[in-house]
């Protein structure tokens, strides 16, 4: 079998199965009495009446905001703070012991603190997130940071590079390999966690729907909503690789040639 | 031009202290080729390193232009033997080139030309936009050499730098340097522990001895220029100079095996 032609079956196969998955779900509930899988038709044509387009100003957009500004935040201070301790082997001491406590909490354990120091409105959302965001990300700069190559060091200092030239032109492409890894792992966490901050405390937003259509016993719009969420997860993470094909090309490239 | 200057460097304190360098003196003259050679582990590239103002000495010093070094001075370039590490792979061939000229505030076309110029003489001119690891070893070396000769360093120093190419890029690199140095009127430092190499190239070869290292021997090479792979190698001259350097090192290496085996201990090897 050629290359092409296994690229080709593996991509064949990519599109399949997942059909073939909703098929099966949908003859297996196709007339189905059980109130709590109710038939796949009844799903779709619930997502379609709900997400297309009806909820997605009142409830789509209020989360991906909620989880955008948390994530942003997260990232700027996570590539910020890890820059600065990645540098400084005593300030990377000293933070160790706290930074390690603060991720080991778990984060839902935050919501009753946070709702009662900040509120039920949308900053408590951001905050969370933005709290559970940061720690693979400020971590995993950590250790780009620190990972970089003697030499590459030895060669920046010199040619007398310095102060933000370094920091931007080669510490920060350095670590970005890292940096693009951590942030992976944070963005699957922000969604966790806006949906879970919406359940709790929430007038709006796609986990608060999710949540009041099961209390409300209106099952088809509680699967349409947990398939969106799937979806969601999906495309994001989807874009997200695409971008880091185009911003680490040289890393993949490199990383290739130095095994060939 | 450059002195070192009763040069020392140990390694850790205490009971653990390795001894690299014992006490160094030598002096690079101005638009001089120097080879420094020695046998592996004689901390050449602790030497390298303390010349360069990467690494402070622990006795002694450095002076170039009678100003001690005590961090990596403007007017020096450092050509690594890992290319491949000391290129920056995010950035292509130009920018790897261009990217120490900002310290320098040259106007921008100054800078270009400078780029331009530099990638010329190391015959790369057609890869300016590729990236570093879509080229062979060998030309990634041109490009770590055309990044040093771009900064218009008054002495470039080389540690090994065509140790890890193989055998007939080596001798175009050795070629290279040779015409670049003369293009540019740069003085070389260039450690080696390839004799043949240090005789081909230098015009004067500073021979080490052993960790704690000192100066076991200078030799002038009095090879006509410019030198050539084949011509060169068969003169009687180039056949008794690589005679003569390789019984000095060996000469040593025994030396120091027969002290350290009478006084029942390891011998101490610096890096």
């Amino acid at each position: 079998m050629t290359a092409r032609r296994r690229r080709w079956l593996a991509a064949g196969l990519e599109v399949t199965v997942p059909i073939l998955v909703l098929v099966a779900w949908g003859l297996w509930s196709a007339g189905s009495n059980n109130y709590y899988y109710p038939p796949l038709t009844d799903i779709l044509s619930t997502f379609a009446d709900t997400w297309l387009f009806e909820r997605v100003g009142s409830d789509v957009v209020p989360s991906l905001m909620r989880m955008g500004l948390g994530y942003g935040i997260a990232v700027l201070v996570g590539i910020g703070l890890g820059l600065l301790l990645g540098q400084s082997p005593r300030a990377r001491r000293a933070a160790a012991p706290i930074v390690e406590f603060l991720r080991a909490i778990p984060p839902p354990a935050l919501l009753p603190f946070a709702i009662l120091v900040i509120g039920v409105d949308d900053s408590m959302k951001v905050f969370i997130i933005a709290f559970v965001c940061l720690w693979p990300i400020l971590l995993n700069t950590i250790d780009g940071v620190t990972g970089i190559d003697p030499t590459l060091r030895e060669t920046t200092r010199m040619y007398g590079i310095e102060g933000r030239e370094r920091l931007w032109r080669v510490m920060l492409p350095a670590a970005s390999p890292q940096i693009f890894a951590g942030m992976r792992t944070s963005l699957s966490l922000a969604l966790i966690l806006m949906v879970i901050s919406e359940m709790v405390a929430s007038t709006n937003g796609i986990g608060y729907f999710v949540l009041q259509s099961q209390r409300t016993f209106a099952l088809p719009e509680m699967w349409s909503g947990i398939l969106l969420l799937g979806i969601l997860g999906y495309a994001l993470n989807g874009a997200f690789v695409l971008i880091e094909r185009r911003v680490l090309r040289w890393h993949r490239g490199a990383h290739a040639s130095a095994l060939s | 031009m450059l002195k070192v200057d009763h040069l020392g460097k140990t390694y850790g304190e205490g009971d653990t202290a390795v001894e690299a360098i014992g006490d160094l003196e030598f002096e690079v003259r101005e638009k001089e080729f120097v080879c420094i050679v020695g046998p592996s582990g004689c901390g050449k590239t602790t030497l390298l390193k303390c010349i360069s103002g990467l690494l402070a000495p622990s006795r002694g010093e450095v002076r170039l232009h009678d100003q001690r070094i005590d961090g990596p001075p403007e007017r020096m370039a450092l050509v690594f033997q890992e290319y491949g590490r000391s290129l920056y792979p995010w950035m292509s061939v130009r920018q790897n080139v261009a990217f120490p000229l900002r310290r320098k505030r040259h106007a921008k076309r100054e800078a270009a030309e400078l780029v331009e110029r530099a990638v010329e003489s190391v015959d790369l001119t057609g890869f300016l936009e590729r990236y570093p690891w879509e080229l062979s070893g060998g030309m990634q070396q041109r490009v770590a050499i055309a990044r040093a000769l771009a900064y218009q360093p008054e002495i470039m120093l080389m540690d090994e730098p065509f140790a890890s190419v193989d055998a007939q890029t080596r001798a175009d690199l050795e070629d290279l340097i040779l015409e670049v140095r003369r293009q540019y009127g740069v003085t070389v430092v260039f450690v080696t522990h390839d004799i043949d190499e240090s005789v081909y190239l230098g015009d004067r070869i500073v021979v080490l001895t052993p960790a704690p290292t000192q100066v076991q021997e200078m030799l002038d090479v009095e090879l006509p220029d410019p030198r050539d792979q084949l011509e060169t190698k068969e003169l009687p001259e180039f056949t008794r100079l690589r005679a003569h350097v390789y019984r000095s090192i060996k000469r040593r290496g025994q030396a120091a095996d027969r002290e350290a085996v009478s006084e029942e201990r390891p011998a101490a090897v610096g890096s």
